[in-house]
């Protein structure tokens, strides 16, 4: 196993996807010779040709809209959009078009050969444009699977089963961590099954739950705690949609208590349904409301970034409170 | 046929039409010496706005010099510069009235400074310091000034195209004399809101300028990998738009071509799309390597066509400006914009009570909550929020 960083490991899921499947087709902007702006389609091109991976005019309903149109007709469609906050553009065709082809056809038609690859979430200076967490417009949408990475070996599995099931995923890949988050991978293919969350650490006392970026935030956070001789147990959720209720539920019962951060807005975000379903599935394990450390009710900030994230120091205070209620 | 506006000659074999079935000419009037073209209509221009144009120009090339440069020492976080494009947004916005409408995409701060945008204040913005007109929201060079008539700059694409066709629109109910103009590039034309935007604009009737920069590059995507049609012009037409294309590095064609386009979207409530042929002779942004996706060759052609080199020789020529002058003229703004630099740097960040400000008119209770919280927060860990702490 070699050592490497995010942007490296999804070039790996990908290159394994587009060499195990001859039908696979990967555009974006940008991504073909130039590999991306992250570079996270780097040599693809070279190595799979212009015809399999390619750069596309500039217009994320276009990508969206031609992704439908080859998954439609057998073809499995890789598209990136470039940074989640230009998704929008595309929301017609992501949330009208993939979402229902199969619904609305009684599965005559279908495009779960779909994955849409975007870079999420802040932390890296890019004000309100270039750092936003959208997961929840996309959460509400039936038809659709969402998957979040925590790590590079996560990245890697998760990608390939996403591009691999048969349904049209968004795959929220977390910026911050692309050269950060360096880890073991293995060199050949493997996947991490969707709608499976994951019990990372094993704890008695509160359960920590987060995706993404988010979990080193919680990770240090219940390091914290430990030093208060309050014991968490942490959860990557990894899929958003469909959710591993059980997972979370069993882990409440244990713990009887229930934290969920997120960098995206409060109000409407994911934390929300998470809340609502564990307090009906756990209401008489819960010792305590169960809490949500989340970005404010703003659009994302550029030089408050720090004050606005829902960092390790909010969710410490936030464990505590919980703890003492 | 009804289903078509003009008149359409009817044949009896199969025939098509191509890209080149259009021929759109390109308007050329300066020369690479300076000189003009022997046929050349010119602009109108005197010696104060000749001035103007070039003292705008040489501001830009010292803001872009030394800004790029703040960011690789890391005292900004982020740049974009307008260099080999400077013609195309000057010699546009020096065609327009003060009270015209701009509505821009990242690259025309040269428009906001023809219009008289200060050194300090494009210093505050991208220092997001509390004089920020922004508030310290925006990644640098996301400038806009109320007072200017310049649009605040959004990062997502084309996004002010349909807007400038709703801001001209508005214009002429208004009854003013005036119209919005919409700059962008030709990777942005590729956006839906592109074709919203100029089909509304015609059918509407709203008196708009859409000025394209085709640049040749959208990041690293080049021109033919962007579109396979005849330029962007080739577009208007299709949409019943007066239309014309220019060199984009000839400051006289750029002008004569936005009086004309103005003076015709007043006179008949219509829009004109202009066609800038130029070349992005910097990098995307500071976050970019143009080194892997264009040669050194083709940068060093595109240097010999440089725009602001050219109109200064149109100047010299014209006995309006000596090299001396325009020496001192640098020198002078060098002087400048690094003493701004230096007090932009120094002052604070807009204080915490600014993030929940400007989401709706005015916070809500919940927002004025989430505020006190976050408060209590950095008054219990003020180590951890150096930006916030001590003025909570």
């Amino acid at each position: 196993m070699a050592k490497i960083n995010m942007l490296q490991a999804i070039n790996d899921a990908l290159t394994i996807a587009m060499e195990t499947d001859e039908k696979a087709v990967l555009f974006g902007e940008d991504v073909g010779h130039f590999g991306g702006v992250f570079r996270a389609t780097s040599g693809l091109q070279e190595k799979f040709g212009r015809d399999r991976c390619f750069n596309t005019p500039l217009t994320e309903q276009g990508i969206a809209g031609f992704a439908n149109g080859l998954a439609s007709n057998g073809m499995t469609a890789i598209a990136e959009i470039q940074f989640a906050d230009y998704i929008f553009p595309a929301i017609d065709q992501i949330v009208n078009e993939s979402a229902k082809f199969r619904y609305r056809s009684g599965n005559e038609f279908n495009v779960g050969g779909i994955t849409y690859r975007t870079p999420y979430g802040g932390g890296i200076a890019g004000g309100h444009y270039h750092s936003q967490s959208p997961e929840a417009y996309f959460t509400q949408t039936a038809g659709l699977k969402v998957v979040v990475p925590r790590n590079a070996y996560q990245a890697k599995g998760l990608l390939l089963a996403s591009i691999r099931d048969n349904n049209p995923v968004v795959f929220f890949e977390p910026k911050r961590l692309y050269r950060a988050s360096v880890g073991e991978v293995p060199e050949g293919a493997y996947e991490i099954e969707l709608g499976k969350a994951e019990v990372v650490k094993a704890g008695t006392d509160i359960t920590l739950l987060a995706w993404g970026a988010q979990m080193e935030i919680i990770e240090n956070a219940a390091s914290m705690a430990a030093k208060k001789g309050i014991s968490c147990e942490i959860i990557d959720l990894r899929t958003l949609a469909p959710w591993d209720v059980e997972t979370v539920a069993a882990s409440v019962k244990k713990t009887g208590r229930l934290l969920i951060n997120h960098e995206a807005p409060l109000t409407g975000g994911f934390a929300g349904e998470i809340a609502a379903t564990i307090q009906e599935e756990c209401f008489l394990y819960l010792e305590s409301p169960i809490s949500r450390v989340c970005g404010l009710d703003t659009p994302y900030p550029l030089v408050h970034e720090k004050e606005y994230m829902p960092d390790a120091l909010k969710t410490f205070e936030a464990i505590k409170a919980s703890m003492k209620y | 046929m009804s289903n078509t506006k003009s008149t359409t000659e009817t044949v009896h074999r199969v025939s098509f039409l191509d890209k080149d079935s259009l021929s759109i000419p390109i308007l050329k009037i300066l020369q690479a010496d300076g000189t003009t073209f022997e046929e050349a209509v010119l602009p109108v221009i005197d010696q104060a706005l000749a001035e103007k144009i070039h003292d705008t120009c040489v501001f830009t090339r010292v803001l872009d010099e030394r800004m790029l440069g703040a960011q690789r020492q890391g005292r900004i976080s982020f740049y974009m510069t307008c260099t080999g494009e400077e013609a195309s947004v000057v010699g546009s916005v020096a065609a327009l009235d003060d009270e015209d409408v701009i509505l821009a995409q990242y690259r025309e701060h040269a428009a906001l400074r023809y219009r008289g945008f200060t050194t300090e204040q494009f210093m505050n913005q991208m220092f997001s310091n509390e004089k920020d007109l922004g508030k310290g929201r925006q990644m640098p060079i996301h400038y806009g000034c109320s007072a200017l008539h310049y649009q605040t700059i959004s990062s997502p694409l084309a996004t002010q195209i349909p807007q400038a066709t709703g801001v001209g629109y508005s214009l002429k109910m208004q009854g003013k004399r005036n119209v919005a103009i919409c700059y962008f590039g030709e990777g942005a034309a590729s956006e839906g809101d592109f074709h919203a935007g100029l089909n509304m604009a015609a059918v509407l009737k709203s008196p708009t300028i859409f000025f394209c920069r085709n640049n040749g590059y959208a990041i690293s995507t080049p021109t033919s990998e962007q579109f396979a049609g005849n330029g962007i012009a080739s577009r208007g037409v299709g949409y019943g738009m007066h239309t014309i294309r220019v060199d984009g590095n000839d400051m006289l064609a750029v002008l004569a071509a936005t009086q004309q386009a103005r003076a015709y979207a007043l006179e008949h409530n219509a829009p004109v799309l202009i066609e800038a042929m130029t070349y992005r002779l910097g990098a995307h942004s500071s976050s970019d390597d143009p080194s892997g996706y264009r040669s050194k060759e083709e940068e060093a052609k595109w240097q010999q066509h440089d725009p602001v080199q050219r109109f200064k020789l149109w100047m010299i020529n014209k006995g309006w400006l000596a090299e001396s002058d325009d020496s001192a003229l640098y020198e002078k703004y060098r002087q400048e914009v690094l003493a701004s630099v230096k007090v932009a740097e120094k002052l604070p960040v807009v204080t915490i009570d600014e993030l929940i400000t400007d989401v709706y008119d005015t916070p809500t209770p919940r927002l004025e909550q989430q505020l006190k919280n976050l408060k209590q927060h950095i008054k219990k860990y003020p180590e951890s929020y150096p930006n916030s702490a001590g003025r909570v």
